[in-house]
Formats: C-alpha cells, structure tokens, sequence
C-alpha cells in the first residue's frame, strides 16, 4: 500500500463518487475523469497523475451509499485505488468484489493524510503513527469471486463448465 | 424450521425446503431490470463471452425487462446513440418486456414492472437500480445489482454466492392523520434506523396499517427502504397484491402468495403507531436527517418537484392537484410534476389533475425520473432549495452541489408549492 491521500466524512453517496449527470457515460475506461467530480481538489490532484496505484482514501461509514451505479466503482478502480471505511454500503461493496475495486473495511481506522499505511494479515497498520487496526473481512461467499480476479472470469468460468467446454 | 418471506422465497429459487440465514445460494432469477444502465451491462456481458467460441445470447429474454426512464427523451448524442445500441440489442436478443419512449408503454421501470403484472409474489427479482427494492410492494424479493453482476444474470440466470439476509420486522399499526402518508411513515422509519440501520438486511413489514394500505403506498415504502440500507422492503403478499395484479396489471394467470411463517426469527423488531406521526421531512444532505416538517416551516423554496418512482403515481398527483384546483403556486416557485408512467400521465389528464395542477401554475413534464438524480431536467441553481416528493437528498443530487433537497409528502410539497416556502399543510386548516 502508499500513503493516504485523502480523507471523507460518513455517508459518501454515488453521487459524490461519481455524479449523476455523467452517467451517460459507462464505459471503465471513460469513467476515471469524472471521479469525486464535485469536490475539485481531489478530481484534480487524480487527473492530473499525481497518485500513485494503491494510494489510500480513508472514509467514515456507510460510503458508496445510494445508487447502484457501478460507474462509482469502475471510475476508482481506474486509479487502483485502495478504500478503506468504517463499513461500505451493500451495493458499493458487491459492486466493487464484482469489479476488483480494492475495499477494506475497518471500523476503528486512524490516520490523516500523508500517512503510511500497510495490510498485514487481518490488520491495517499505520505505519506513521504505529497504531494497527482491526479489518473486518469480506463476505466469505464473495472469496471465490475475488479468487477469480473478479465477477466477469468468474461467471466466464462458470459458463464454460455449464456448457461443458 | 420457521422461515421469513425471503427466506422462503430464496429457498423454493434455489431448490432447497430450508434455508438460514447467512446460507450462500444461487438463487434463480425469475426478473431481470435495467433501464438505460443496459448499455453498460451489454458490454459487460458481451466481455464475458470473449474468448469461449459461444454466441452471446441471454439465458431467458423472456424474464429480461429493459425501460428507459432515466433520459427520456434523450437529452444527448451520448445518451441517444446509448439507446439506438440498446434498442439494436434488444431486437436481436429478442427481449419483449422492452419499454421505449412510447405512450402507454413509456414511465419509470418501478412503475411499469408492477403496472404491466412482471412481478408477482415470491419472485426473486434484481434490477440496475438501487430502487429495485420498490418491488417488494406486491410480496417480491427485489433487489438492487450493478452492471457486471446482471450482465452475469444475463448469462447464467441466476445471483452467484448471495448470503440469505437477516430480516427486521417493522409492525405499523394505527391510523392516518389528515395529510400524513406511507411517505411520512417511511421517512420517520428511515430517522429511527439511520441511513445504514439495514445495511444488509432486508426489512419486512407487517400491522394492520400495512395491511389496510394499496399497493400504491407499499411502493412508497419498499422503494424507499433501501435508504436505510436495506437490500430490500418487502409487503407479504395479500389480498391486496392479487387486487392490484387482477385489476390494475390486468393478470389473469394463477397467483400463489408466499407469507412468512408466524414465528420466523427476526434480528430485530421495530413497532410503530402512525396514529400520532405528523407529517415528516428528510433535510439536506442525508435521507436520514429527518425532522417535523414543523422544525423547518418557512424555508423558502425555489423547485417544488412532484413524481418519481416514489410519489409520482395516481393517487400523489390527485392529492397534489386538490389542494392546488382554483388556487396559484406562488410567485418565484417553480412547481415541475412528473408522473410516473404514460398510463398514469393520461388517467391524470382524463380525470382533470394536469389541467388542474397546469392552471395553478405548475410545469407536467414526461413521464421519467425527471430531476431526481440531475442528469436530465430541472437541475438547480447555485443557492437554491428544491422540496420534492422524490427518495434522495445526497449533495449534488439534483445536478448541483451548491444546492439543497429536502423530501416530504405530496401533500407537503403541495401545501409548499402554494406558499412557496416549506408549509405544514396541518396548520392553521383544522
């Protein structure tokens, strides 16, 4: 993992992470542009490359509320990178297994920007301030989707075996 | 071996007599929805195919339901050459449940699925859509997917690794005050749970206040409770259901009701009295920011917004139009209605809402989602406070950050229209 690059409050919508009046536009290459379009400073400092892949946003809980866009996922995974929050909202979390968006949940995460985090096992280490927290893990159900690199191999997998080929 | 309705239902989906909480199936799916989000899931399903030598071609186009509602008409080239694909794709796949923008057959997929009888008790249903949950009105299990999980429906026909979800029960009981609805029932319900109370649960109602509510009202509440993270609302089929399918969807084949058993295990059980619930408002920026309408009387509104799959049917339009017939939206408010389907768009003209509602001032746009989620019409302006009948208030919901939403009843957002600030229409009229 890398440093935190940002921090959100509770109950980030769909709308924040990717707003409604660019969802004509689906496709995952074409969606990263308009990530978190409406909180400037974050669109910016992302579109202009300066974020390396698996730098950290920290949110509060319930983020991803709201829609079940999968635009919200594909436009983070664009940047691979890596959420963590107090809890993620159903949909988000489903959608972000399906698409490999990288989610951690961590109800008792500290840490500020500029921070060095890492994964060790079932803890997230805040390699600056030496604390460790506790991650909750995935579904387990969902493993075997993850295991696959995703929801689309997966169900390439499991039609190939219903079709006997 | 007491069950639950979607207990029940996700056990017959996956051929099982039994199933527990937290079991992992692969439900059969009986309805698969999208509106114009099919772009997307055509060209995830379409990347599922790549490489194995097999024809891309739907499980089941029959249980396949395709509606545009979002951007209707289209107000891009973007979204106009989405739909031309999306039309393309449907002749091809031969896909029948397929709604374009077209009188009677035009209006909000959660409109048209239980206008048109695709839903019917026991059902699991999945929809692109958050608002999927609406469904559960009429004894479904209806849910919200992404793109890439329905393009795997299309495929296989079936969820892939779902976990059986807990089950709140909400028991509503009592009576209705004058001007208070299933609307303020929900967003009181939604304040009590907080926006992540149901997060992967669903929520299964019950009392005789649900009992004795149509089909109308029920959509209200199961659509909206997955603003308290709910997977899903469900209604235990009833009487009611099979009134709705037979008179207003017109289904004539058999109905087989699925109840829960009367000792299935709950994770939690809430009981309401609606007798003395007052009308209700969820303030900026969070559907669980809910008050008294009363905290918040006098806020001036610039956009009272009437429709959506929430409060866009017959009924919310004939309230709004009796208490604005012979009188004027007040100057300096926008008032925009938007009913929720063709089929409710012309009953309202016939029965003399729209003239009503027109001459009082108020814009009858398309049936569609209209301004709800700010991609297509009545977006606001920096500063300005919309009062809507619709189901979200995240910032930048209705296509602008530097704005505010606050949700409430038709009859609250009507009362407001009138004064153009945030009224109580219980106040000062008893």
């Amino acid at each position: 993992m890398a440093k935190v690059i940002y921090k959100l409050e509770d109950d980030i919508s769909t709308d924040i992470i990717y707003p409604g009046r660019y969802m004509a536009t689906v496709l995952p290459t074409e969606t990263p542009q308009y990530a978190f379009a409406d909180i400037a400073d974050l669109n910016k400092m992302l579109n202009d490359k300066q974020v390396p892949q698996n730098s950290v946003i920290i949110a509060g809980k319930n983020f991803g509320c709201g829609s079940s866009r999968e635009q919200a996922c594909s436009t983070l995974k664009g940047y691979e990178l890596i959420i963590v929050a107090r809890n993620f909202a159903r949909i988000f979390l489903q959608n972000s297994i399906n698409l490999g968006l990288q989610t951690i949940v961590c109800p008792d995460v500290e840490a500020s920007v500029g921070d060095d985090m890492e994964i060790s096992g079932n803890k997230l280490i805040n390699k600056t301030t030496g604390k460790s927290f506790d991650i909750i893990p995935l579904p387990q159900a969902r493993q075997a989707i993850i295991d696959a690199g995703g929801l689309i191999p997966y169900t390439r997998k499991r039609l190939m075996e219903k079709t006997g080929k | 071996m007491l069950q639950t309705v979607v207990q029940k239902i996700l056990a017959r989906a996956s051929g099982k007599s039994h199933v527990d909480v937290g079991d992992v199936l692969e439900p059969r799916v009986d309805l698969a929805m999208s509106h114009e989000n099919a772009a997307l899931v055509m060209n995830q399903f379409l990347e599922i195919y790549e490489g194995t030598g097999l024809e891309a071609k739907i499980w089941d186009p029959s249980k396949i339901a395709i509606i545009f509602d979002h951007r209707v008409p289209a107000e891009s080239k973007k979204t106009a050459t989405n739909q031309k694909k999306i039309r393309e794709f449907v002749a091809e796949q031969g896909i029948a449940k397929f709604h374009d923008i077209r009188g009677d057959e035009m209006g909000i997929c959660h409109q048209i699925l239980p206008e048109y009888g695709y839903v019917r008790p026991g059902y699991v249903v999945v929809g692109t859509d958050s608002h999927t949950t609406s469904h559960g009105a009429l004894g479904a299990f209806s849910f919200g997917i992404g793109a890439t999980e329905m393009a795997s429906v299309w495929t296989l026909g079936a969820i892939l690794n779902i976990e059986v979800p807990a089950t709140i029960k909400v028991v509503v009981n009592g009576k209705f005050q004058r001007h208070v609805a299933p609307k303020d029932l929900i967003l009181y319900l939604i304040g009590q749970l907080t926006a992540e109370g149901a997060n992967f649960k669903v929520i299964e109602y019950h009392g005789d206040t649900i009992r004795n509510m149509d089909t109308s009202g029920r959509l209200t509440i199961c659509n909206m409770s997955v603003e308290a993270g709910a997977t899903s609302g469900i209604v235990p089929s009833d009487e009611e259901t099979v009134r709705y399918l037979r008179e207003v969807a017109g289904v004539k084949d058999e109905i087989n009701l699925v109840v829960p058993d009367s000792d299935a295990s709950y994770v939690q059980v809430i009981d309401i009295d609606v007798t003395s619930l007052v009308p209700q408002i969820a303030c900026p920026h969070t559907v669980d920011n809910v008050k008294p309408v009363n905290e918040v009387v006098g806020l001036k509104i610039d956009q009272v917004v009437i429709g959506s799959c929430t409060n866009g049917r017959l009924d919310d339009l004939e309230i709004a139009a009796s208490m604005l017939k012979g009188k004027k939206v007040a100057k300096g408010t926008r008032m925009l209605v938007f009913p929720a389907s063709g089929k409710i768009y012309r009953e309202a003209m016939v029965k003399g809402y729209l003239y009503d509602l027109m001459e009082a001032g108020a814009v009858i746009a398309n049936p569609g989602c209209g301004p709800c989620l700010g991609v297509h019409q009545g977006a606001l302006g920096d500063g300005e406070r919309a009062l809507s009948t619709t189901n979200r208030n995240f910032k930048g919901r209705m296509g602008n950050p530097v704005s505010e939403v606050y949700l409430c009843s038709p009859a609250v957002a009507a009362a407001s229209a009138l004064t153009g600030v945030i009224t109580n229409p219980n106040n000062g009229s008893k």
